[in-house]
Order: C-alpha cells, then structure tokens, then sequence
C-alpha cells in the first residue's frame, strides 16, 4: 500500500471494525475521537513507510501522543503524555495508524484484564470468559479481527499468555532489543514491549520496525533492527528442546494434546527434537512474585498525585494526600504487589526475599545457557497451562491467577526472547504453543514459529 | 569546658559537578531559571520516562575520585534510594549504596591544631540531587521547583577524623580548593553548589570509644560551617556534663539564631529500600577512561605549594596563600615567567593584587606581564615603591603600559643630580637648626632631612640618589 486514498481507508475500515466489537470492551479510546484521529495520521502517514497504512492498536501503558494513556488505572485517569514511546515514534515513521488504545490489568499487573479500572475486557469467544492478560484488550482486538497487529508489554507473560487464550501469536522480544522509553515501568528489568499479531508475519513486521537502540533507554542494546527472516522450506538442522518440567504429570490433557501434536509436527518438518531439563523452573513464579513487586513498589512510588493525575478528598496535608490518593487511585492487585514489594526490600527481609530471589534468577538464567550450550537452539513448551478461564473463576485467588503465567515467566526472569503461536482449540478455546529462543537470536525463533503455523491446523480440536 | 572533652567530627559533603546538563536528561543546570522551567520527563519522572547518564558527570566525578586520593572501581551500581517527599518526583532518589564509584581516599590539610593532617576519605559516590520545596512562597502552602532536580551530585564522605570545628573547617576549605582547581564544581555553598552534613560527638579526652553522635543539618555557608559544628558540640557537651545521654538524632541548624534543633521524627525516613536501579546498567569504567581522567586533573593545591616553596623559595605561609586559589597561582606564576623576581612579585600579587581583586569580583585586572613591567621600574629606580602603587592602581583601571602610566602621572624618579641639588638646597636653608645639630654629630637627622627632601619633590626624587646628594653637601 502506498497510496494516500488507501490508507485513509485502512484508517476508517479499521475504526468500523473497532466499534464492531465495542461489546468487548477491548478499545478504550472513546470512537468519535479514535475515528479523528485516524483519519488525520492517515492523511499525515509516510507513503514510503513499510508499514504504511497498517492500524496498530497500543496498550494503554504505552505513551503516546494520541491519546490518554491511564494503565488501566484510576491513578493515571485523563493523563496526556507529553512526549511519546519510542516504540510507537517508530511505528508511526513507518507508517502505521495508531488505533486507540487497548484495555489492559492496571500497569500491566494481571493475567486476565479483570484488574483494569475501565472494566474487564471479554474474550472474543466466549463473553463469560477473560481474553488473558495484561495485554487482554489488545489480544482480544486482534483476534476479533479488528486490527492486524497490536503493541503489548510483557513483564511476566503479559503478551503471550492473552496470545495462547485468544488464538493469536505473540512476542516477548530479547530484554533489550525494544527500547522502553515510554513504556510505564512495572517491573523494569522484565518489562518489554511486545507484539501481538493475526499471523507471525504481521506481528514480526511490527517487532522489526519497533526493534533497534534508543539514546533514550540505557537497558536498550546497541544492535541495529531485527532483520526478518523468510519463511523456511523445512526446520532441517533445527535442535528442538522439550523441557520436562513444562510438561508435567498434571498437565491439562487437552494442552498436552495440543502439545504433543506440535511437537510431531515439528519433527515432521525436519526439526530433531530431544527432552531437556531446567532444573530450577519450579522457583521461577516464587522468584517473579519477588523481583517484580519490589521493582514495582519503587516504580509506582511516583504516583503520589502532587504533580499529574488526579487528587482524591482528604488532601489536607502531604501524607494524606499521599494516602487517599494511593488507596484510591491504585485497584487491590497493585496495592497487594506494592505492599509485597515494600515488604521484601525493607531492611532486615532484603537479604532473606530480594537477594535471594536475585541468585535464584541467576540460576534460572543458567539452566537456559546450559541447555542452549548442548546444541539446542530452541525450546518449545506450552503458553498456558489452560484454555481462557472463566471471568471471576481466579479473581480472589491471587496464587491461581500468578500461575497461569507458569510457563511464561522464565523467559521473562531470563530475559530470552519468546513465542506464542496458536496449536489448536480445546473444546473451542484456543490454545498456543511457545517458543523460547537465545537472546538476540529472534530470527531463528521466527523462522520456526513461521513453520510451525504453517503446519498446525490451528482451528482444528486438538 | 571543652577541655576535658574530645570533640569528633566527620564531614559528608555534597558537591554539584560542574556541567551544563543534568546527570540523567539533557536539562539545562543553570542556577536561577524561573521556578520549574528546566524540567523534562526525565527529570519530572513523568511515567515511562528513563534515566541516562551524563558522561561528562561521570568525567567530573572520577576527576573528583582521583583528586582526593580514591580508588575509583571499574563497575559500581546506581542504586535507588526510596522515600517520599513532594519535590523527589519518582519517589525514589538515584544514588550510589554498597556498591560506589570510589572509595578509600585521603586528603591532607593544614589543620589549625595539629598542622599538617590528613582526612580519610571512606567513598565518594554519583547521584542526583532533589528538587526544592519553598514553604515561605505562598501562605499555607507549599511550591515545588523542580529545576534543581536530577543536577548531578557527589557526595564525599569522611572517617571521624576531625578534633575540632575549625578543623573540618580547614578539610572543607582545602576540599574547596581541589574541587575548584581541577574545574569539577563552583563549591558555591550560597547556590547550594556545596553542601555539608556533619557528623558530631564528643567523649572524655583520652577515650578511644565513640560517643553517641548526631547528625548537623542545614550548614547553609561556610561562615556557618564552625558555628554549627561548635554549637552541637557544646550541646552535647552540656548533656553529658549535666548527667544525661545523647540521643542518635538529626540536628537542624538554624543560622538565624545560631542554634540547633532536633528534626522532627516525620521528617526522617527510617527505611531507604535501596536496590540496584535496574533502569541503569552497572556502571563499567574502562582503565583508559579512569587513566585519562587523571591526566586531565590540574596539579593539585598541595602539590603545588610545595613546588612554590621548592622552586621560588617562598615561605609554606605565602605558598598557601598563593595557591589557594588556581587563577591566583597561574597569575603568579605568569607575573614570575615575564621576569619579575620571584619574591618581589609574592609580596606584589599577595599585597595589591589580592586586594584589587577582592574589590572587583576576583577579576586579575593588571596583566601578569604589566605586573612585571612595573616591577622592573621599581627594581630599576624608575619608580618608587609608593609610586608604582599608584601606577597599579591607574593600570588596574584603565589599563595602559607602567611606564607611560608612571609619566603621565608624573611619578617618574627624578635622578639628576643638578634638580636633586635645587630640592636639597631648599631643604638645607628651610632647616637650618638641624643642618647644625646634624654638624654636631646628630647623622641619624639625615632621615628627617631626606624625607623632607621627598617632600620637597613630592615623591619623584630617587631617594638614594639625594641621600647622596644631600651627604655630599652636609660634610662639604
């Protein structure tokens, strides 16, 4: 697409599909304005942009200059970001329309957008059922068609896991290879921003143009963009590592189904595939429910409604402000991790919870090197261990709802580069696959997960 | 009453590294803007805003590392420091905790008891400064000037190695001196470029335990920095003579009334939570990097006030005074290279210059080579001492050669003997009471004839060409 006349119908086809599916409460940016607004980037678009006319929704804990980016939260309600991520700067170079922003679990803490102050989005199936989350809003906008490729962001799963429930493919890129600037901190040494996608291609598009180094984020490697690979012939030469730990004895069969039907046909393709071990994946979630909220309870200490934001009653003095506008502004999931995160770095429980939790990150890092290091050049696990769960079923669980991101967060505690791609339907409810690559090395992971959705019938029951 | 007590005092210093941005945005750092105009999200902390470092901060500070005799450490970690205060907009300050740039330095220093004195110098380490809070702006309310927030900052800090207030003064003013020399900061306590927390005890003299010590706050000037510091330990001192014990407090010191106070304990923040900043990767310094620093540091006050003594065979007291301050010293040294003898031009830069330049903003104003000049005319005879004063002066304010500034004022020595003769003469008949008395023996009233004689020439005569004019025609 190169011409104007069509990317200004991409602009409105993609608004009229985006109030289609309103029902889903994907899509926080109210229409009237989302509608303007893409009209006008559509006028103002580069031609020559590769992504040129190509509507991209964002989580709502991704600035931009468009519209409101509140997280989720009530805490952020109306706020206007003066300046705009680098990730979405570089879409729109290319040429996407920024299509609203997405629902998402407030600052991302969350694996079902239940925890969002704006109402829990819906899977795009079944409306008693949550699309995943954090990044459900986008998922869901994805997976009901409305847009081909949307921005999530990851800390612990929060791309891939509303990837696997939804059907659709998702991408937590190496930590470092996707500048965070201007994504709203969670867990900073986890945090990236990802792409969830129709097909591996489209979000792969979208992880190239969003992908290469930023003067504005130390953490962002040097590298140049990631170069997209083609879609290979076979996976001959491909050492496939099945780690046991994900497939454990109480596995949903239907997931192992699934599971192993990806498995063969990777084989099929010419992949050897062989069973590792990670010994140490069992303290991955204990290790991520650590580092995650004492990041967050540093990172979320600004918002203390003295500067932006809005202020609540009993502001008389700062500490009441301090505390009306932190017990009210921030839903009982951010207040239960910032608690947690206070708690685990205050001196005297520093050395026993965070320096633990750091060596025991280190380990789990290693078991990944180790493996990597025995020739295997990729992992594939399940995404999930479950099918979308119905709303509610996890909500005053806290445990339950931090294990549905069981088989994502090593990537995350590693910070290697992972894949969801959809491997079939279990009574309907998609399921996704994962592929966990080595740092950097995104190519290769692509090239596999571009044979793997080839070869999966994935609207077919497992 | 301080006799019987030993005092102990460690300095931990904060010092704004001279650089145009700030330590993690590229934020302007010029001191005065309006309230809350060099600010960015960045430094706002505005969400998904991320932290950079300035690299000509990192320079400075290791500059300021290698200065006081530290170990600067190929990789230490940025920590963050989490407390809440409305002018600190992320919640949490960017410091330096277990693992600082630098560590286990030493300054040494004139100490007013003891001499020549060493400070040990536990670490130094990078961070940011704060915003500022303004209570005195609008009734009842507090305002936020952001402005200063995220400036880069080292703090110094020393072992309790100071036995008196005016100790750590001379530490702190010997610190002074090294920062300003190598161009690391304007160590202007009244701009808050310079900040000093002091840790204060005392115990009986001739103990070797440490008393229970407290924390000075709020040292605003260097006048205050003695006053403070006797204040609490003349505090504690009335505590611990009246039976009671110290407590472990912070002490605000209020300059108005020259007096102490405990900070209140809302004030205080008990728990910092520090951790790795994991927005900043370790902070890895090549040896290339540290080496280079320290060929770009400047020789140092101590050195070179010994290399004053040693090669212009000064006193260490006119050396200090020399060098106390680098302009000062290159001045000196480019009044010595154009020519001027070497003490001469001490007694000339310390005398004139340093008073000149006291009056007029620090400003050198007589050019090292016209200092030199005016020297060579006293030295040749061409002018009096009195007279090239005068000559200074006139140069320092509009400028222009000695000499021609020595004759158009009139000031030239006269040294014809014939005009030296005439002046004599007069003197000779206007006295003649003392021309007698000098006849019968009283030589010594050659002084008094010969100050009459300058008189006589208001201060142009060469006076030991007419003290041998005037001898000649008193025995002839």
């Amino acid at each position: 697409m190169s011409d104007p006349s069509e990317a200004l119908a991409s602009a409105k086809a993609a608004a009229d599909r985006i109030v289609k599916v309103k029902r889903l409460n994907a899509c926080l940016t109210p229409i009237k304005e989302l509608r303007k607004s893409l009209v006008a980037q559509a006028s103002a678009a580069h031609p020559s942009g590769v992504l040129y006319g190509m509507p991209v929704a964002i989580k709502d804990n991704i600035c931009t200059l468009e519209f409101t980016t509140s997280c989720g939260s009530k805490i952020l309600e109306g706020y206007r970001s003066p300046y705009e991520a680098t990730a979405v700067a570089k879409l729109k170079a290319a040429g996407a329309l920024i299509a609203g922003k997405t629902n998402c679990d407030e600052f991302g803490m969350g694996s079902s957008t239940e925890h969002s102050a704006y109402g829990r989005s819906f899977h795009p199936f079944d409306k008693t059922r949550v699309p995943g989350g954090s990044s459900g809003g986008s998922a869901a906008l994805v997976a009901a068609g409305a847009v081909p490729a949307a921005l999530g962001s990851e800390t612990g799963g929060s791309v891939r896991q509303p990837a696997s429930l939804c059907g659709v493919v998702g991408i937590k890129p190496t930590y470092g290879r996707v500048s965070r600037s201007g994504l709203v901190a969670f867990g900073s040494s986890l945090d990236q921003i990802g792409v969830l996608g129709r097909s591996v291609h489209d979000a792969a598009r979208v992880l190239s143009v969003i992908s290469g180094r930023d003067p504005r984020d130390s953490t962002c490697e040097e590298r140049d963009s990631l170069r997209l690979p083609n879609v290979p012939e076979s996976l001959q030469g491909f050492v496939i590592g099945i780690p046991k730990e994900y497939l454990p004895q109480d596995l949903d069969p239907a997931v192992r189904r699934a599971c192993e039907r990806a498995i063969r046909l990777l084989r099929e393709l010419g992949a050897a595939v062989r069973e590792v071990s990670l010994p140490h994946t069992a303290y991955a979630v204990p290790t991520y429910y650590i580092i995650a909220p004492a990041e967050a309870s540093s990172n979320l200490a600004r918002y203390d409604g003295a500067r932006y934001g809005p202020r609540f009653n009993g502001s008389e003095d700062v500490r009441a402000l301090y505390r009306t506008t932190r017990g009210e502004g921030f839903g009982p999931e951010v207040r239960r991790r910032v608690l947690v995160g206070t708690y685990v770095l205050s001196s005297g429980y520093y050395d026993a919870y965070y320096r633990k939790a750091q060596q025991m990150r280190a380990l789990i890092a290693q078991d990944f090197r180790n493996v990597f290091d025995r020739g295997v050049d990729l992992l594939f696990t399940p995404t999930t261990p479950t099918p979308a769960f119905k709303a509610g079923e996890k909500l005053n669980d806290p445990v339950a709802m931090y294990l549905s991101d069981i088989f994502t967060v090593t990537a995350n505690l590693a910070g290697l580069p992972a894949i969801s791609v959809p491997i079939g339907r279990i009574k309907g409810l998609p399921i996704g696959g994962q592929l966990i690559g080595q740092a950097f090395l995104e190519d290769e992971m692509l090239e596999a997960a571009y044979a793997l959705e080839r070869a999966v019938p994935a609207g077919e029951e497992a | 009453m301080a006799g019987a007590w030993e005092t102990v005092i460690g300095l931990e210093t904060h010092v704004q590294l001279r650089t145009l941005s700030k330590m993690f945005c590229g934020c302007s750092t010029a001191f005065g803007a309006p309230p809350n105009t060099n600010v960015c999200p960045v430094c706002l902390g505005l969400p998904g805003a991320l932290p950079v470092p300035n690299e000509q901060a990192l320079k400075l500070a290791v500059r300021a590392a290698l200065g006081v005799g530290c170990s600067v450490h190929p990789r230490s970690i940025f920590a963050r420091k989490n407390y809440f205060y409305p002018d600190l907009p992320k919640g949490y300050q960017i410091s330096q905790f277990d693992q600082p740039l630098a560590t286990n330095g030493s300054l040494s220093y004139l100490s007013p008891d003891r001499g020549v004195a060493t400070a040990t110098i536990q670490r130094l380490h990078v961070e940011e400064d704060a915003g500022k809070s303004l209570h005195d702006r609008f009734p009842k309310q507090t305002a936020i000037d952001l402005n200063r927030c995220g400036v880069p900052l080292i703090e110094i800090v020393t072992g309790p190695d100071f036995r008196s207030p005016h100790e750590a003064r001379a530490y702190l003013l010997t610190l002074k001196q090294v920062l300003e020399y190598a161009g690391i900061s304007d160590c202007d306590m009244e701009k808050g470029s310079l900040r000093v927390d002091a840790n204060v005890s005392v115990r009986p003299a001739g103990d070797t335990a440490l008393g229970t010590k407290t924390e000075v706050k709020n040292i605003n000037s260097f006048a205050y920095v003695e006053k403070a510091l006797t204040v609490e330990r003349d505090r504690q001192i009335a505590v611990l003579e009246g039976g009671g014990t110290v407590a472990q407090q912070t002490m605000l010191y209020d300059s108005k009334t020259n007096s102490v106070r405990p900070q209140r304990s809302k004030e205080e923040s008990h728990d910092y939570r520090y951790f790795p900043d994991p927005d900043l990767p370790p902070l890895v310094l090549s040896e290339e990097f540290i080496a280079e620093q320290q060929t770009l540091l400047p020789e140092l006050p101590a050195k070179k006030r010994g290399r004053f003594v040693e090669k212009y065979a000064l006193s260490v007291t006119d050396a200090a005074v020399l060098t106390a301050d680098r302009a000062v010293a290159d001045y000196y040294e480019a009044v010595v290279h154009a020519g001027a003898e070497p003490k001469t031009a001490a007694n000339w830069v310390m005398t004139e210059v340093l008073a000149d330049a006291k009056d007029h903003g620090d400003g050198l104003r007589v050019p090292p080579g016209a200092l030199a000049n005016l020297i060579g005319l006293v030295r040749g005879g061409t002018v009096s001492h009195q007279a090239a004063k005068r000559v200074f002066a006139e140069v320092a304010e509009r400028g222009g050669e000695p000499r021609n500034v020595a004759e158009a004022l009139g000031v030239m020595q006269v040294g014809d003997t014939g005009v030296l003769a005439g002046w004599v003469g007069e003197v000779l008949s206007a006295h003649p009471t003392e021309v007698a008395r000098y006849k019968t023996g009283e030589t010594k009233l050659v002084q008094f004839l010969l100050g009459q004689v300058m008189k006589a020439s208001r201060g142009k005569a060469d006076p030991k060409l007419a003290q041998r004019v005037l001898e000649e025609k008193l025995t002839s």
